[in-house]
């Protein structure tokens, strides 16, 4: 294979930062190195101003006020800003927070650090859609329940949950609803306001923007809602988050919101079709299965199983010339497969045999065409190796074998 | 994590893939793991029924790269011992030959037990 082709499909995980961002930052690491909080000299103002222009994109972006949005360092501490600092806030109201088994660890790992502090927190399950039940979910609510925290779009798999039908039976019921919407803003149009939602966290290095640079949206008015500070310290952001803000990064950011809300629509629908196109060329080996809802997710995102084949060793097929992820984590650290595929009703044995393809903005034609005949003749090397193939084509049953597991 | 040329070579151009037939008195078969853990290693030696030497070796193995480089392994260092000799194979030999890190080590193991799979069955069949 090509020993310099370098491709790169795995932008759930990050995406490359957009050179028209990186450009717009330039000059805030040195020729304006002003802290936005130093109100007395011009090189604070320039810093102010700069942050001032980037909130008021950013919150364009999504249709909220430019004071609703609170900066962060990313995703993951506007994931437990949102959740404990509402938790804290909220406590002498109810203890009870409700998310789903499908969340981010972000938000999983601090709803555990909340049932530590003393709250409770039900982990819905999905269906075999990978899709919230409304019905469970208005079930689980109860007189002590605060907070409903249901990501916007699934980092493994694309799937976006039915944001307005939860934001109806939150409103409902009178309790808060997050969203981690970090897959989701930049990518698809998402409007907090128009669906109920009244946190929402996402993250500049999701969107083509820089790494290190987040976003907590927190509703203002009906209803004003607060979250305890997690960082104690200068006062920043309403009082929500303190710390000297990034300026380079929150520069990058809003330049990242202004591009998207100029291109968003028209680069998905081309990775729509991209991302189409590397589904029919995959999905013409046998035994091959798209994971999930594809009717309800992402336009850039598929996730893949290719039976009998695990995944790991797939990618060491490739991955010299191509960058995606894996739903197998079979270390011994962790003979776990992916909890997300899992949730989703996936034997053991397919979530292992799972690749995540994820296109971006750089992502072309040709970069799909190879990955198509790399991982084609990659899961014929693996099936070619594989007893577990050569049972199944020879009929035998493999629920049938006594497995020595270990 | 980067991977040493050997267990890359065995990944890419694995040596003895394949299957014998295991009706055969002198085939020894051990399958080891399962698909629920994203692992299932079949290796089988053929012996000569005269000396007890290990004429053939083949394997299949569902699983990560370490994996199949050492089932890959294992079957090249078969062939040739005696069935006894065999047993001596040691999964840190292969840890070490193919310069494994330390979360795939489990991967040598299961080669190992693979191993002594193949050999309990030929031995049970041979009694
Ligand atoms: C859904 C989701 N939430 C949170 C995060 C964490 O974001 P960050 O890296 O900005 O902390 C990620 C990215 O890994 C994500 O996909
Ligand atoms: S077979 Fe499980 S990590 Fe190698």
């Amino acid at each position: 294979m090509d020993n310099k082709k370098l491709i790169y499909l795995d932008n759930n995980s990050t995406t490359p930062t957009d050179p028209r961002v990186v450009d717009a930052m330039l000059p805030f690491f040195y020729s304006h190195p002003g802290n936005a909080a130093s109100r007395n000299h011009p090189f604070g103002w320039a810093a102010e101003e700069a942050v001032d222009y980037a909130r008021d994109t950013i919150a364009k972006l999504i249709g909220v006020d430019g004071k609703e949005i609170i900066f962060t360092s990313g995703a993951t501490e506007s994931d437990n800003l949102a959740l404990k600092g509402v938790y804290e806030m909220y406590q002498r109201k109810g203890d009870h927070i409700i998310t789903l088994k499908t969340e981010h660890k972000a938000v999983l790992d601090s709803c555990k650090k909340i049932e530590k502090m003393g709250g409770k927190v039900t982990y819905l399950d999905v269906n075999s859609e990978g899709l919230v039940d409304l019905k469970e979910l208005e079930a689980a609510i109860t007189d002590k329940t605060i907070l409903v925290s249901i990501m916007w779009a699934n980092n493994e798999t694309g799937l976006i949950q039915p944001m307005k039908e939860i934001g109806a039976i939150c409103e409902k019921h009178g309790v808060l609803f997050m969203s981690d919407a970090t897959q989701a803003v930049g990518k698809i149009p998402v409007n907090p306001k128009e669906v109920g939602v009244h946190l929402m966290a996402f993250t500049g290095h999701k969107m083509y923007g820089p790494k290190g640079v987040g976003v907590l949206f927190v509703n203002r008015k009906n209803p004003r809602v607060k979250v305890t500070a997690q960082l104690d310290g200068g006062g920043h952001e309403r009082g929500m988050r303190s710390g000297t803000l990034n300026v380079p990064g929150i520069v990058g950011m809003g330049k990242a919101a202004e591009i998207a809300i100029n291109e968003m629509a028209e680069e998905a629908e081309r990775l729509s079709k991209l991302r189409d196109r590397l589904e029919a060329g995959l999905m013409k080996m046998e035994e091959t299965y798209i994971n999930g809802s594809v009717a309800h997710r992402m336009p850039h995102v598929t996730n893949i199983s290719f039976k009998h084949v695990e995944g790991e060793g797939l990618m060491m097929t490739f991955n010299q010339n191509i960058g995606v992820s894996s739903g197998s984590a079979c270390t011994s650290a962790s003979l776990e497969p992916s909890y997300v595929l899992v949730a989703l009703g996936l034997g053991d044995d397919l979530a292992h045999s799972s690749i995540r393809f994820s296109l971006g903005r750089f992502s072309t034609d040709e970069d799909v065409d190879f990955a198509i005949d790399a991982v084609s003749k990659g899961v014929q090397h693996m099936r070619d190796l594989s007893p577990i193939w050569e049972m199944y084509k020879e009929g035998v049953d493999l629920e049938s074998i006594e497995w020595s597991e270990h | 994590m980067a991977y040493s040329e050997k267990l890359l070579e065995h990944f890419k151009h694995p040596k003895n893939v394949g299957t014998l037939d295991k009706s055969q008195k002198n085939v020894g078969t051990g399958l080891v793991g399962a698909p629920e853990c994203g692992d299932v290693m079949r290796l089988q030696i053929e012996v000569d029924d005269e000396t007890g030497v290990i004429k053939d070796a083949k394997f299949k193995t569902f699983g990560c790269g370490s994996a199949i480089a050492s089932s890959s392994l294992a079957t090249e260092w078969l062939k040739g011992k005696t069935v006894n000799e065999a047993l001596e194979i040691d999964n840190m030999a292969i840890v070490e030959e193919l310069a494994l890190p330390p979360v795939k080590i489990h991967c040598s193991v299961l080669a190992e037990d693979a191993i002594k799979g193949a050999i309990e069955d030929y031995k049970s069949k041979n009694q």
